[in-house]
Order: structure tokens, then C-alpha cells, then sequence
């Protein structure tokens, strides 16, 4: 299994690292909050850490710590527009339920 | 399903809690709003991909139509159509000139209003309807309602003004974090708060308007030191003076029509010659008119070269009022369309002789700025929220007579400390309450009372003696502290305080207005309580004086001095501060034969017994 990134998605991540003007990749994680249980977190790199798996998806690199993956193995990340608002969602496998938002979601 | 946004590292919010929250460059001419969108400050588009909304609002229809197009119907129904509102906000009809605007002003409920097809319309309403717009757009960009947002306005805009932008967003169903100065926003876009401190230039240069704002920075804080401007100085003069180059003026004056095409023109002109050195034109107007015409950069700097030293000119003022030199500006940034004409770069340069700060867009420069500002103040961001507050109404301690010494006074930014020193007003008097007030007018009984709090301990001395210094000091979250320190023994009293705790923001507007409107009577109120003041302690003075010195005096001028004394006693009862006044000068003249007899007494008394050489003279 894998993490990937749509070329849409990856298209985007890589306008807004260069116009960030540094960063090494997209860091994807999860973590134990929210309404219903986990909730994803999506943030730049800038320094890799030693136990994060690397995967790599239209040419950018994609960081996951061993514990989060579990939870996302498998996932793609879109960007999507919806009407004027636009940002990145998970398609994640793993997921049995989410919240109405999508902010959160359990397995 | 909601879309998520990129984070920068270890910065991700909990989900639910990523706050939306906007800036917005509420201008004259043109509306922006921007946000913080996966790190990056953006700039809205609304749904025609358009980020510049023009600040137009027409009434043909309802409801109200608002950007590009309202601009269509001001051709069609400009009766009810309204632009530059900003102009009108917060101001009274005898403050405008009704002639400078088209449309029909009246006195409505104490504001201007504005007679359109569906009823009459305040500025503070048509404001209201451009931020509901860029509300709006926002929350369809963002997926969801917005938390708050920061709304800039000029640095010259006054406390009615800044309330009505106030009020206009709350009509929109915005919650404002803060109001910002448009200056101020300008130099959180280049992250120049994140300097130690410095004196930085913002040089804003519109379509319509230039300003000149001079800013100081220290400790994270920016204060205007100085603005300067002119309302009728723009982008739009350069358009006119080109175009009255390509044809002669009488031309320009004579159809409207031949007019408007040629201005298009000389715009066109203008903004070719920002990229390219050169431009040839060669257009045909009407009929009879065709121009053909050749003209280069530096050409075009020359032929403008008068309303760029304008602008030049408002910046040496507002040095000036600053009393700042050009060698001590650390930073000069560029704001407004204008600003990307080469010669006024240029200009702008040579005159602070170092690089400009212009590398945002110039439009955008206030929005981003103040979307950056929102974005802490929503708590999106682990950073120092950037401090910008001020304290609502001044803050002071009870005097005797129930005056009220203003210690900060208000608009002062947050945090502050400030002191000074009192004394006491009895002889012998070794303890003082220090009350703390706020408000703006003069009598204790006209303000609003924080707290009371005793420093006991003074040791006794003659009044007037004992130095007792009295500090305040507001945090940035508004908590004021009061402390009072006898200098002598360091004896110390303290008392902490919300100020604006349990005040709504109308009854700080009550509070406000008030003061204006009892300004008289509050300078009559504290010169008589003075009067009183004084008089009272003369009254005690006399009274200590006779006692131990009654021997001094002939039976005839003690009687004489016990008579004023009488009559000053009876006068400080009444309200009548010319005689209180008179007649404490009158005692002040008749006690002057005691107060001499006193003096010789006791200057016998020192120096009975000694020789001259023991004297230390």
C-alpha cells in the first residue's frame, strides 16, 4: 500500500511550496481528536524526521510517521473545487464513519 | 464534506476550530477581502474571477447590487446608484460640501441620508451592503460562515468614523476582531512588525487619493506618528494631463463623449509605459480627430513631473510633523495602483535614497496585511497576537474637589504605564484614597468609578510636602493595575481592575459623546470646584495662623482678617466662582501683614543667639 496524490492534488501542493519558498514535502498524519474520533492533519515539511516513511506521488514527496499510517495506508488526496471554495480531501479506505464535515472520522 | 487547507508544520488546528476569519480593504474606489489560505494570504475572487470589487452600490433593483454590477447601472439609474461612500461615513451633513456629491444628501436622524428608489439609505447602510458582498464571497471561498474579521480604514479617520465602519460591519452580520490603519495593514503585508523597531514610510497613491502615513515600530507596536494628503491627487490627474498632451484642451472640455474616449486612451498609455519604454498611438476618436502620437518614459515622467512632486511634497510635511529625518526611515513601502508608474518609483526612490519595499501587488498590499492580521487574532497561528489596542476612555485618579486627573489618556496604545506625582493637601495628613475613574469629563460624579484603595503610612509632614507617586499601567489584555508609592518611606498600596469590564460599546459611545457635548460645562464645573479648592485651603491656613500668631496683630486688623475670612467661608457654600475668587484674593491681601509678621518671627527665631559667621549663608 501506498499514499498518492492525485496530479491535481500534487499540481497544488507543489504552487504552494514554491510560493512558500521552502519545505521538502506534505506532511500527512492523523490524530486523536474531533467529533468522531481521529481527525486528519495536513502541513508543509521542512525538516524530515528519522521514523517518517517517504513515499513519492507526481513528484512530490509525501511524509508519514509509522503510527499515523496505519490509519490512512491506502489513502489518495484530491484537491477539489466546490463552487468558489477549493482545498484537499482524503480518500481514505480505512474509514467506517465520518462526521457531516469530514473533518473527523473513525475506522 | 469539508476541504482541508495545508498547514505549516506543527501548526495544524483541532478540526471544528480552524477559525475563518478575513481581511478587508474597505476603500474609496475599490473593496477587497483576503484570507489565509494554506499558509498564503490570498485575495477573494467572486464568482467572475474578480478580485478589485468596486465600491458601488445600486438601489434600482432589490436587493442592492453591489461591485462591477452596480458600475453598470450608474450609467442607466445613476439616481440610485452610489459610489465613494466612504467619503460620507461617519460624518454630519455640515461636515461635506453637498455639492461635491450628485446624489440627493439629507439630514436623517442626525446622519447624512440618501434618497434612493427604495427609501432612504445612510452611509453607514450602503457601506453595510459592500461588506455583505465581500462577506459574502468570502464564506463561499472559505466553505462556511466566517468568525470575525478586520476591516481597515484610514489612519485620519476619526472615533465617529472608525464607529460607523464599526457599526456598517455589524449590519453585514460581521463580527469585527479589530479595525486597523490602512498604513499599519501595509506593513504587516512585508512582516515589518516582526523587526525590533524602526520608522518606515507607507506612500499610497490611488486612482483618486494620496496619503502618506509615517509609522514608528517598537516592541511590536505600531504608532502613527504623522499622516499627510490630499483627497484630489490620483492616478486619475496623470490620465488627464496625457490626455490633455494628445489633443488640445479644449477638446478634452467640450463633449463628454471625445473626453471619456480619450482618457480610456491616455490610461491605456499610462499602463503600457509601466512594461514598455516606449508607445506609439495612433487612434481615431471621431470624424475629425485622429491622433498619432509618439511618447516614451522618461517623456511621460517629465509631463507629470508637477503632480509627482505634489505627492513628494506630502511626504517632506509629513516628515516634518513627524519630526523624523529622511535618514532615519528604515523602510518605505508602496501601496495603491498608481505606484507601479516607473517614474514615481523612481521618484520615490531617489528621494529616500534606498530600495522601496513593492514587490506585492499594490492593490492587495492593505487586504493582505490585514488578512495576516486576522489570522493571529482568530488564533490560527501559534504567534503573539500583534498589539494594536487601545484604551477606549481615559483613565484618571479623583483630586480633591472631585476633579478628575487624567493620568492615560485615551487612544493610548496597549500596554502603557504611565505616573505621576500628588501630594497631600493637610498638614499632617498620613493616609490618601486613591480613586480611580474613567471618562472623559472633568467631575468625579460625570465618570465612571474602577475601584478606591487607601495608602496609609504617609508620615505626617505640612501639605504639599509628602511625594506620592501614583502608576498606572494596562496590559494587553486590559487589565490596569494601580499603584501608589510614598517616596520617602516606599510605602506601597495597589489595586488591579478590568476597565472595560461590564462596558458594552454603546455605552462607551454614550460615555464619548457625552463628554463632547458637556465640554463647556465641565470647564466651568472644574474651574469652580478650584476655586473652592483653593479657597478652603486658604480658609484653614488663616485659621492655623491666628491661632499662634493672634499676638502679632492689632485687635483692628485681626478683626479685619476675620471678617474676609467669614465672608470667603460663606462663599465657598455657594456656586458663584467670580466672588470665590475675589474674595479669596481679598483674604490673600489682608492676611499679607500676618503672613509678614509670621516670617520675621520666625526668622528672629533662627537666628536669635548665633553670630554671622555661624550662619550658613
Amino acid at each position: 500500500m501506498a499514499i498518492t496524490l492525485t496530479e491535481k492534488a500534487a499540481q497544488r501542493v507543489e504552487k504552494y511550496l514554491e510560493s512558500r519558498g521552502k519545505g521538502i514535502g506534505l506532511k500527512l498524519a492523523v490524530k486523536t481528536t474531533g467529533c468522531s474520533g481521529m481527525a486528519y492533519v495536513l502541513e508543509f515539511v521542512d525538516k524530515a524526521s528519522s521514523e517518517d516513511q517517504v513515499f513519492e506521488s507526481h513528484g512530490v514527496k509525501i511524509l508519514v510517521d509509522p503510527k499515523s499510517l496505519i490509519y490512512i495506508d491506502g489513502t489518495e488526496l484530491d484537491f477539489k473545487r466546490e463552487g468558489l471554495n477549493e482545498g484537499f480531501e482524503f480518500h481514505n479506505p480505512n474509514v467506517k464513519d465520518s462526521c457531516g464535515c469530514g473533518e473527523s472520522f473513525t475506522i | 464534506m469539508a476541504l482541508l487547507q495545508i498547514s505549516e508544520p506543527g501548526k495544524s488546528t483541532i478540526p471544528h476550530e480552524h477559525r475563518r476569519a478575513v481581511g478587508i480593504d474597505l476603500g474609496t474606489t475599490n473593496s477587497l477581502v483576503a484570507t489565509i489560505i494554506s499558509s498564503q494570504a490570498t485575495v477573494v475572487e467572486n464568482s467572475f474571477n474578480e478580485k478589485i470589487i468596486p465600491s458601488v452600490v445600486s438601489y434600482s433593483k432589490s436587493p442592492a447590487l453591489v461591485g462591477t454590477d452596480a458600475i453598470k447601472n450608474q450609467i442607466i439609474d445613476p439616481e440610485n446608484t452610489v459610489s465613494s461612500v466612504k467619503r460620507l461615513v461617519g460624518k454630519n451633513i455640515d461636515d461635506i460640501n453637498p455639492e461635491s456629491f450628485s446624489l440627493i444628501l439629507k439630514n436623517h436622524e442626525n446622519t447624512i441620508g440618501i434618497k434612493t428608489i427604495q427609501g432612504i439609505k445612510t452611509p453607514i447602510e450602503i457601506s453595510s451592503e459592500i461588506l455583505k458582498y465581500l462577506k459574502n464571497i468570502a464564506e463561499d471561498r472559505l466553505g462556511g460562515e466566517l468568525m470575525g474579521a478586520v476591516i481597515t480604514v484610514p489612519a485620519y479617520f476619526d472615533e465617529a468614523q472608525r464607529q460607523a465602519t464599526k457599526d456598517a460591519a455589524k449590519l453585514a452580520g460581521l463580527n469585527v476582531l479589530r479595525l486597523i490603519n490602512e498604513p499599519t495593514a501595509a506593513a504587516v503585508a512585508y512582516g515589518l512588525e516582526q523587526k525590533i523597531e524602526g520608522n518606515f514610510v507607507i506612500y499610497d497613491l490611488g486612482g483618486g487619493t494620496f496619503d502618506v502615513s509615517i509609522l514608528r515600530l517598537s516592541e511590536g507596536l505600531f504608532e502613527v506618528l504623522s499622516t499627510h494628503g490630499n483627497a484630489q491627487l490620483g492616478g486619475d490627474d496623470y490620465d488627464q494631463i496625457l490626455a490633455e498632451w494628445l489633443v488640445n484642451e479644449d477638446v478634452i472640455n467640450n463633449d463628454p463623449k471625445v473626453k471619456e474616449s480619450l482618457l480610456k486612451i491616455a490610461r491605456h498609455v499610462k499602463e503600457s509605459l509601466t512594461n514598455i519604454d516606449f508607445f506609439h498611438v495612433d487612434e481615431k476618436i471621431t470624424s475629425t480627430i485622429h491622433i498619432k502620437k509618439k511618447i516614451n518614459q522618461s517623456q511621460f515622467s517629465e509631463l507629470t513631473k508637477s503632480l509627482t512632486e505634489k505627492t513628494l511634497t506630502s511626504v517632506k510635511q509629513a516628515l516634518r510633523d513627524a519630526e523624523i529625518n529622511v535618514e532615519d526611515i528604515d523602510g518605505v513601502v508602496m501601496v495603491g495602483g498608481s505606484t507601479r508608474m516607473p517614474s514615481i518609483q523612481k521618484s520615490v526612490q531617489r528621494f529616500f535614497n534606498q530600495s522601496l519595499l513593492n514587490n506585492l501587488n499594490p492593490d492587495e498590499v492593505v487586504a493582505i496585511g490585514a488578512a495576516i492580521q486576522a489570522n493571529m487574532l482568530a488564533g490560527n497561528t501559534n504567534d503573539d497576537i500583534l498589539l494594536l489596542d487601545v484604551i477606549p476612555l481615559s483613565l484618571g485618579i479623583e483630586t480633591i474637589g472631585e476633579i478628575i486627573e487624567r493620568i492615560i489618556p485615551r487612544n493610548s496604545t496597549l500596554p502603557i504605564a504611565m505616573a505621576q506625582e500628588f501630594t497631600t493637601y493637610k498638614d499632617g495628613q498620613t493616609a490618601m484614597i486613591i480613586h480611580v475613574v474613567q471618562g472623559e469629563r472633568d467631575l468625579v460624579k460625570d465618570c465612571r468609578s474602577l475601584g478606591k484603595f487607601t495608602l496609609k503610612g504617609i508620615p505626617p509632614m505640612v501639605a504639599g510636602a509628602a511625594k506620592i507617586r501614583v502608576s498606572f499601567q494596562v496590559d494587553t489584555d486590559g487589565l490596569l493595575s494601580v499603584s501608589a508609592k510614598e517616596l520617602s518611606t516606599n510605602i506601597e498600596a495597589s489595586i488591579e481592575v478590568k476597565p472595560s469590564y461590564g462596558l458594552s460599546e454603546d455605552q462607551i459611545a454614550l460615555m464619548l459623546e457625552s463628554s463632547y457635548a458637556s465640554a463647556e460645562d465641565d470647564k466651568e464645573s472644574r474651574a469652580l470646584a478650584e476655586a473652592k479648592t483653593e479657597a478652603t485651603q486658604l480658609v484653614e491656613m488663616t485659621k492655623n495662623a491666628l491661632n499662634s500668631d493672634k499676638s502679632l496683630l492689632a485687635s483692628s486688623e485681626i478683626k479685619l482678617i476675620e471678617k474676609d475670612l467669614s465672608l470667603l467661608k460663606k462663599s465657598i457654600k455657594t456656586n458663584d466662582r467670580i466672588v470665590i475668587r475675589e474674595l479669596t484674593e481679598k483674604l490673600n491681601s489682608t492676611t499679607e501683614v500676618l503672613a509678614s509678621k509670621r516670617m520675621d518671627k520666625s526668622i528672629q527665631k533662627a537666628l536669635s543667639g548665633k553670630t554671622i559667621n555661624s550662619l550658613e549663608l
